[in-house]
This record gives structure tokens, C-alpha cells and sequence, in this order.
């Protein structure tokens, strides 16, 4: 059960990155770890930044192919 | 022991398979066979190829930092498991190019097409992926033009972001080509792709105002919708009343893609763009997926000939020679130099160890490359004589079902009106003729193949039109993110002279810079629209020489590099595939300008031109004298843009060759690396 549970993760998790959403609670662990005094931003704040990250303009980053 | 006898098995296997694809003549081909062969050789090449030049050639090293690590700020550098990655990157570098090139090369049958597919992605574009992740994963994943310019020197890395430019423009205006031949007179097709726009509009909204971020939920939404789209465009195509306004021609499609591209670059991403993408992106995947899951199941016969008389070069999809025209056709499929752009982008900054760029950018490639044998699978089951009346354009095979019949018979592909005519009904079209560009032909091909698994023939219109949105949805979603690409690069050209236009942010400049890119590859789309040979005939080679080109400039980095890390020795990996490039891309861009055969060469066709110009005299397929000039007028453009592709590669192989003189000159490591580096060692 544990290893569907696992696999299922890993799939939505390679959904999401498809398009540009890295791992939320990855993120969230990382802040906790390693920036335990600052702000952790919410999920729909943290969606939003990588939204403008992958299309965004600093830089003009391409993200697909022909 | 018990391994090398499983490797002599797959090496034997595919050997038997890849005999029966090459040799067999007369007889029918199972497309399982062409599936057996490149599966084998593709585990073979990265078994024996790819881990070698991984451990070997460039020393990856699993101990050393990586980026991912290094920078780990749970946002752009993540430490990702290197199955979610493999899934990012080749979603990332999966597009329109595989699908598209091996359907056009099918006009030689399906045997050179198919070699170069397996030989090129082992031998160049898989080494090119790979050793491009490798250089800017030891580089902070930096990208393909930081790299150049702090390897290669400074004018280098400008005339690069150059060509870079270039091709994107380039790719922009083709790939739109693509989809305006695949919608024109076409009302289901054009009511579906029409539909995307609000659908995406709804899921933009739900996805950041009503449930932020549930990425699923918004997707979801957006597959039920577009689905009801697809189901209820034939209605839309079987009403006149309706029908009259999704029936469009050639020019006005093109100009709603230009200006929807523009509103696109302009609108905030998440109302658009972003929802587009997510669409597009799993609607990709899945039906690659579900398209290799058919041809296993329903392992059809391969209808087209292995190779056809067209191998001679006179074929009517696109003009010239096995060499080096094959080669710049199929072009993504075995080797693109846009993957340099992704190899060097956001994957480098997620690879947890350097022992995985192996299976991410050698693998990628392959998978990529798997893909481009299924379109080729896709464009060889359906019958030659269909395929060529799709493909060829109207100057030469008419517009009516009978004197296409009678001219694609005259070649030896014996088919009658009434074959066409019934091709046509099948996927609910009214006609077939002239779709060039390859999404209609694959869509043919693959609704035939889901239909006879899925559903039988009487769902195969709306396995044809489910294809032809599944092109065209990503196609628009590239034109829509290549466009702001393209503006970003212009914004930052334009910067050099103008600091104030740099600044993205800018309303003015967001426009001025948006409407420039949609005119710079509008243009090309345009007169492409109206070029009496479809089109795609001119562009795809032009297309397919700057891409290949940018391979040459991406592989060029990587031999410099190879020399600058004191690992000549094997240098020869990267070598190899270069001068083969640059051989192809440069004879390529010279044919195209200079030879005396009008068909190939711009020159000599403007020259004919002008010449019946000049003595009032009105050559086909120009059906005017002003139809005449603009042809004459095209021509040189597309000579000068090949042109400006051969002086870039040139003036960079150039450059590599010095950098390589300099660092064999040099005793010790000089390669620019950052981490556990060499800098300044030795």
C-alpha cells in the first residue's frame, strides 16, 4: 500500500513539474530546515512565483521545444 | 555471464528485425519490426554509447556537488529524483519537430527516414543533449549562450544569441504553417482549436482565483471541456449555417494566429499561457503514450514503400537530396539544437548526480527520438497514394479529387478519386488535397490506428480531429511562449542601443517588443500562407537547416570544452557529429542559395521569375504578375536568411577551432568550471 501511495506521489509530482510546479513540500521543508526565522510562503503564493518564474521575462527563459 | 548473453540477445534480435525493415521487398512490412529494431538498438546504444561517454568521455563524477545542492532553494534548484526529472525534461523537449519532420521524409519511403532517426539521435543528438546537461551542470546550469561567451569569448556568444534568435523566429512562423494548413476549410478542426482559447481563459480564472494552484482540478476542467469542444465540432461542420464562419482560408487563419499570438505575449500569463500550457502539456504526453500503447496493439502494416523513386530527389513535399536534404527534414527527431537550449536550462538545476545525465539527456533523446519512428509508422500504415495527394501542394497536383488522383497515379502510386474522396469522409473532411505540413497525414495515420483498437471506423473523425487538436493545441501553446521568448530576446538586442527598452516590465515596451516579434515571424507565416507551393515546400528545409545549425554551434561548445579539459583523447565523440553537422547545414544553406536548380536554389528560382517578369510572361504556380514579384521577393529573403544561418555557423566553427589551437597550446585544464572546479589548477 505504502509503495502505491509512493508511486502515486511520484506521479503527480512529475505532472506538476512538467508544467513548471516543483514540489511544495519539498519547498516548504527546505524553508523549515534551512531559513527556520523567515516567512514560508503559502501554497497559492508559492504557485503564483513559479508561475511567473517559468514564463516570466527576467532573463526570457525557454522552457519548450519545437 | 548471464548479462552479456541477455546483450548478445538484444543485439541479435534487433539485427533480425532491422534485416527484415531494410530488406524486405514487395512484401508488406509490420511496423512491430521497426518498433523491435530501434527499441534494440536504442538499449544497446545507451547500454554501450551513452554510459561510456557519461563514465569515460566526459568523467562524470558521482561525488561531486551539483547545482541542485548547491543552491538548493526548494524553487529553482531542487535535488528532484531523476524519474520526476526524466518526465520534466522530456516534456520539455518533446514538440511539434518529431512529429512533423519524419512524415514529411516518408516521400523517400520509410527506410532512409528511419535509419537516420536511429543513427543520428545515438551518434549526435543524444551525445549533444547530454553533454550540454553535463557542461552547464558543472556551470551553476547556466545557459547555451553564458556558456559560449565565457568559453568561446564574446563575439562568439553574440553571434550565437543571433542565430538563437533566428531560429526562433523561424521555428514560430513554420510551426504556425503547420497548424493554418491543418485548419484551413477545416470547420471541426478550427471550432475545436478556437474553443481552446476560452476553455484556457475558464481554467486560468479557476486556477487563480477561485482554487489557487490545483493544477489537477484546472486540467481536468479543461479535458472535459475540450473534449465537448471536439464532440460538438461536428455538429458545427455537419450544419452549414454554422460551418460558414469556422471555415476559413490560408491568410485569415494566419492573421487571427498573428494576432492571437500577439494578444497572447501581451495578456498576463496566468490568464492565458499558463492554462494553455498545462492543457497542452499532459494532452502531449498522454497521447504519445497512448499512440505507442496503439502501434504495440494494433502492430500494423506499413503501406508505403521502404524507399520510393523520390529518393532521387524530385519528390513533391520538399525539394532535393537524400544529401543533405533527409537529413535537415527530419531534424528534431534525431538531432535538434533547441535541446541545447533546454539542456542548459531548468534540468541542470534539478539533477541530484552527475551519474544520472546519462538516463536524462542520453535517455530523453532516445524517447525523443522513439517518438519521431512513430510518426513515421503513423505516415507510412496509410496508403502512399493518399499520402502523397495530402502532401503535395496545389500547383502540382490540382484541386480536384480526379486530376490529383490522375497526377499522384502518374507517379506509380496508383490510387483512384474515389480512394481520395472516401479518405476525406472518413475523417469528416471535404477534402484532403494539399494539407501539407504533416499534422493532417499523422492524424490520419494515428486515427487509423486508434480507431481500429478504439472505437472502429465510426469514431475515426473524431480520432482525426482529437489529433489534429492535440497538434495544434501544443504548436499555439510553442507559438504562444515562443512569441514572448522572441520579445524578450528582441527587448534585450534592442536594450543594447536602448537601456530603457530592456526593462520587461514596461507596458510600451511590452507591446512595441510583442508586436515586433508577431511581425518578424507573421511576415514569414504570411508570405508562407501564400506561396503557391504550400509553403512548407520553402520553409520546412529553412527551418530545419537553422536548427541543425544550432546543433552544430551547441556541439561545437561541447568539442571545445572536451579540449579544454584536456580530454582530446576522446574528443572525437563530439568531433564526429560536429563536422557532420556543419558538412550538412553548410551545403544545405548553399544549395538552397546558390544552386542553378530553381527548384532548390532561391537565386535561380528568383532569377526565373524575374526573368518571366521581365518579359511579361506569367510562370505557374504564380497566378499574377504581382503574385510573380512577391515570389521574387520571398525568394531573396529566404536566401538572405540562409544565408546569415551559414555565416553564423562558420564564424562559430572558426572560433571553436581557435579556442582548440589555444587550449592544446595550454598544458593544463582551462575549462570554466564552478564547484569542486579546476579553475586555475594545473
Amino acid at each position: 500500500m505504502d509503495s502505491f501511495a509512493q508511486l502515486w506521489r511520484r506521479a503527480v509530482q512529475t505532472a506538476r513539474l512538467m508544467v513548471g510546479i516543483p514540489d511544495y513540500d519539498t519547498y516548504v521543508a527546505h524553508r523549515r530546515a534551512h531559513h527556520p526565522q523567515e516567512p514560508v510562503m503559502s501554497y497559492a503564493e508559492f504557485f503564483r512565483e513559479r508561475q511567473k518564474a517559468r514564463y516570466g521575462g527576467e532573463g526570457g527563459r525557454i522552457g519548450r521545444c519545437c | 555471464m548471464s548479462k552479456k548473453l541477455l546483450w548478445v540477445a538484444v543485439a541479435a534480435l534487433g539485427a533480425v528485425a532491422l534485416g527484415i525493415v531494410a530488406l524486405e521487398r514487395g512484401e508488406p512490412v509490420n511496423a512491430m519490426w521497426l518498433v523491435i529494431a530501434a527499441l534494440c538498438i536504442y538499449a544497446i546504444a545507451y547500454r554501450f554509447y551513452g554510459l561510456f561517454i557519461a563514465n569515460r568521455v566526459l568523467g562524470a563524477d558521482g561525488t561531486r556537488q551539483t547545482p541542485a545542492y548547491r543552491h538548493n532553494d526548494g524553487l529553482d534548484y531542487v535535488p528532484t529524483n531523476q524519474y520526476v526529472l526524466f518526465g520534466h525534461h522530456f516534456a520539455a523537449i518533446a514538440g511539434a519537430g518529431p512529429l512533423v519532420g519524419p512524415v514529411l521524409a516518408a516521400q523517400m519511403g520509410y527506410l532512409p527516414g528511419t535509419l537516420w532517426l536511429l543513427a543520428g539521435v545515438v551518434f549526435a543528438g543524444a551525445v549533444q543533449d547530454m553533454t550540454v546537461l553535463f557542461l552547464s551542470t558543472r556551470r551553476d546550469g547556466r545557459s547555451l549562450g553564458d556558456m559560449i561567451r565565457s568559453e568561446m569569448g564574446p563575439v562568439a556568444g553574440t553571434v550565437a544569441g543571433i542565430g538563437v534568435l533566428l531560429i526562433c523566429v523561424i521555428i514560430l512562423a513554420v510551426l504556425a504553417l503547420v497548424v493554418v494548413n491543418a485548419l484551413k476549410a477545416s470547420p471541426w478542426g478550427t471550432f475545436t482549436v478556437a474553443c481552446t482559447i476560452p476553455i484556457a481563459l475558464i481554467m486560468g480564472v479557476y486556477g487563480r482565483l477561485v482554487r489557487p494552484g490545483r493544477v489537477g482540478e484546472m486540467s481536468l476542467i479543461g479535458a472535459v471541456l475540450l473534449l465537448a469542444a471536439l464532440l460538438y465540432g461536428r455538429t458545427i461542420s455537419e450544419t452549414p449555417s454554422l460551418a460558414h464562419y469556422f471555415t476559413l482560408s490560408g491568410p485569415a487563419l494566419a492573421l487571427l494566429i498573428i494576432g492571437y499570438g500577439f494578444v497572447a505575449s501581451v495578456l498576463p500569463v496566468w490568464l492565458l499561457l499558463a492554462p494553455r500550457d498545462y492543457l497542452s502539456t499532459f494532452l502531449k504526453v498522454g497521447t504519445v503514450a497512448l499512440l505507442a500503447v496503439g502501434v504495440l496493439i494494433v502492430h500494423p502494416q506499413l503501406q508505403m514503400p521502404a524507399i520510393t523513386r523520390f529518393i532521387d530527389g524530385s519528390g513533391p513535399v520538399w525539394a532535393g537530396n537524400v544529401f543533405p536534404f533527409l537529413f535537415i527534414t527530419i531534424a528534431c527527431g534525431a538531432v535538434s539544437g533547441w535541446h541545447s537550449l533546454i539542456s542548459s536550462g531548468t534540468t541542470p538545476k534539478m539533477i541530484e548526480s552527475e551519474k544520472q545525465i546519462a538516463f536524462i539527456g542520453y535517455g530523453g533523446m532516445l524517447t525523443e527520438s522513439f517518438v519521431g519512428i512513430m510518426a513515421m509508422i503513423g505516415a507510412s500504415i496509410i496508403h502512399p497514394g493518399v499520402y502523397f495527394a495530402m502532401n503535395s501542394g496545389a500547383a502540382l497536383i490540382g484541386t480536384t479529387a480526379a486530376h490529383a488522383a490522375d497526377v499522384v497515379t502518374s507517379w506509380g502510386f496508383t490510387v483512384t478519386p474515389d480512394m481520395l474522396s472516401q479518405a476525406a469522409h472518413d475523417v469528416g473532411e471535404t477534402s484532403i488535397l494539399s494539407r501539407t505540413g504533416g499534422a493532417p497525414t499523422l492524424a490520419v495515420g494515428m486515427a487509423t490506428i486508434f480507431s481500429s483498437f478504439l472505437g472502429g471506423k465510426a469514431l475515426m473523425g473524431i480520432w482525426y480531429h482529437f489529433a489534429i487538436l492535440f497538434e495544434a493545441l501544443f504548436i499555439l501553446t510553442t507559438v504562444d511562449a515562443g512569441t514572448r521568448v522572441c520579445r524578450f530576446m528582441i527587448q534585450d538586442l534592442i536594450g543594447n542601443a536602448v537601456p530603457a527598452f530592456r526593462e520587461t516590465r514596461a507596458w510600451g515596451n511590452n507591446v512595441i517588443g510583442s508586436a515586433l516579434s508577431c511581425v518578424l515571424w507573421g511576415y514569414l507565416l504570411y508570405a508562407g500562407v501564400r506561396d503557391p507551393y504550400g509553403g512548407i515546400w520553402t520553409m520546412w528545409p529553412l527551418f530545419g537547416a537553422t536548427n541543425q545549425m544550432l546543433a552544430a554551434i551547441a556541439l561545437t561548445l561541447c568539442t571545445v570544452v572536451l579540449f579544454k579539459m584536456k580530454r582530446e583523447r576522446w574528443a572525437w565523440v563530439t568531433v564526429v557529429p560536429t563536422v557532420w553537422l556543419v558538412i550538412c547545414t553548410v551545403t544545405a544553406g548553399l544549395e538552397k542559395i546558390f544552386s542553378p536548380n530553381p527548384k532548390v536554389g532561391f537565386l535561380s528560382h528568383a532569377a526565373k521569375f524575374s526573368q518571366g517578369l521581365a518579359t511579361q510572361q506569367v510562370l505557374a504556380p504564380a497566378k499574377s504578375l504581382q503574385e510573380m514579384s512577391r515570389v521574387i521577393f520571398s525568394d531573396y529573403l529566404d536566401a538572405a536568411l540562409a544565408a546569415i544561418a551559414v555565416a553564423i555557423v562558420i564564424v562559430t566553427v572558426v572560433y571553436g577551432i581557435v579556442r582548440v589551437l589555444q587550449a592544446r597550446a595550454t598544458p593544463r585544464n582551462t575549462a570554466i568550471e564552478i564547484g569542486d572546479a579546476a579553475v586555475g589548477h594545473g
